[in-house]
């Protein structure tokens, strides 16, 4: 059997300094949920195809089962753990819940990190904006309408903690 | 599972020395493609080599003014292409490209040399850059040297390169500003999939005159191809001109050479390339908005 080469990675996850040794060709996927025990991001597919891995990789959404967590060293991720607020649920993810935008619940995380990313490059998205936005993510439950809903709510809520009139755009 | 290692040299020099003493060594750059390709099996590498430490690999350069080239670093990714404001105007149709490929998240990731490397005749952003007769700039134990795009793709998966060499940069040669470009594709789902028939197509032109025509195709041969008879056929004519567009449009069908598979029989491709050969240069010569990507005219 083939010895297997180890790599020194560290990054920050959430706010927080990572740093350990993971085998070479470990997926920044497998470190977020097996060495670090952040379970949110799921893998659906391993493929690129379905978005449920979905995280934001300094500040852009990338699918984390195509990364290696070699090639995140150096790097700042952000997995849906990392939106809870210390009083609560970050708007998207209240937003989803209020919305029904959630079923089964799997696909949601990278949905969630996904509609983060399209509101942090633009808070005032249109419906198709926002689904262009989310091209990258399946759901095999909802049928999309409640989750387009989730992330205009979100849209809102976010305007409104920012001081914006909430129905701008 | 499958285990690989992985290295990310700083030198070109320590690179290629890798690549040299590991015949099961392959380079990586995004990896979008690379990773999904161990998963299915069609690629087991010993290691992997990271171009991400290597100097002047990832940027976007214009150089403005009334006849503007562009070069692009191999490690650029397709976002960024997408989002430049430098890729527009008479390169407009690399950014349609660019926009197309997977999604937002694997354009992240995926980068212009990784799109050219791994010579996919479906390549998005492959018929764009032919059109624009741009160049593959490699680099290697050699030294650098320059492959014309439509010579750097030599068969399915297989490229210019030589062992040890990297491609660092794609050149765009200077072009009137005023050179108008689309890309358009078939395709069954608009993201996430891959083109059925693709086919990018230049135009300038002195008032209503064809002086320049460049016409390129993907996913209907070996490798992306030009189409050099309905290029002389257009240049000189007076556009827009419906039969002169009709004309076109079915030598560039004659020209392609699809084969039958899952995505499309050989006949429904040519008969597509035809359609979005028409409406490319409709739209080109509209002197309005060009269609969206999803080809709808």
């Amino acid at each position: 059997m083939r010895r297997v080469e180890k790599v020194r990675v560290s990054l920050t996850v959430n706010g927080d300094p990572v740093d350990l040794e993971v085998p070479a060709h470990r997926r920044l996927l497998d470190l977020l949920r097996d060495h670090l025990g952040l379970t949110g991001t799921k893998e659906g597919c391993g493929a690129g195809e379905c978005g449920a891995c979905t995280v934001l990789l300094d500040g852009r959404p990338v699918d984390s089962c195509l990364v290696l967590a070699a090639q995140a060293d150096g790097c700042s991720v952000l997995t849906v753990e990392g939106l809870s607020r210390q009083d609560g649920l970050h708007p998207i993810q209240a937003a989803f819940i209020d919305q029904v935008g959630v079923q089964c619940g799997f696909c949601t995380p990278g949905f969630v990190v996904a509609a983060k990313a399209i509101l942090d490059a633009n808070p005032t998205p249109t419906d198709d904006e926002i689904l262009e936005g989310l091209t990258g993510n399946l759901c095999r439950c909802t049928g999309y309408v409640k989750i387009v809903a989730a992330v205009r709510d979100a849209a809102s809520r976010l305007r409104a903690e920012a001081g914006a009139p909430a129905g701008a755009a | 599972m499958v285990r690989f290692g992985y290295r990310a040299p700083k030198t070109l020099a320590d690179l290629s020395r890798i690549l040299a003493e590991d015949p099961g060594a392959r380079i990586i750059a995004g990896g979008t493609d690379v990773l999904v390709g161990i998963r299915i099996g069609r690629m087991r590498p010993t290691v992997l080599v990271d171009l991400k430490n290597l100097e002047d690999l990832k940027f976007i350069r214009n150089g403005g003014g009334k006849r503007p080239g562009l070069a692009l670093g191999a490690r650029t990714t397709m976002a960024e292409i997408e989002d430049s404001p430098l890729v527009r105007g008479p390169f407009a149709s690399l950014a349609q490209a660019a926009r197309l490929v997977g999604s937002r998240q694997i354009r992240n990731t995926a980068t212009i040399g990784g799109n050219m490397c791994n010579a996919s005749p479906a390549a998005d952003t492959a018929p764009p850059l032919l059109t624009m007769e741009a160049e593959a700039i490699i680099d290697g134990p050699g030294g650098k040297r320059a492959v014309p795009l439509a010579e750097f793709f030599q068969g399915p998966g297989q490229t210019a390169l030589q062992r040890g060499e990297i491609l660092a940069e794609i050149r765009v040669p200077p072009t009137s500003v005023a050179t108008r470009t689309i890309y358009l594709r078939h395709v069954t789902r608009m993201t996430v999939d891959i083109a059925i028939v693709a086919v990018a197509a230049l135009l300038e032109v002195e008032g209503s005159l064809c002086v320049r025509a460049r016409v390129a195709l993907g996913a209907v041969a070996p490798t992306p191809i030009r189409v050099p008879a309905v290029e002389a056929f257009l240049e000189g004519k007076h556009l827009p001109n419906e039969a002169v567009i009709e004309k076109a449009a079915q030598m560039v069908a004659e020209a392609s050479r699809p084969i039958s598979d899952v995505r499309g029989s050989a006949e429904f491709r040519r008969k597509m390339v035809h359609v979005y050969t028409r409406r490319a240069l409709r739209a080109l010569t509209a002197g309005g908005d060009f269609p969206g990507p999803g080809g709808a005219a």
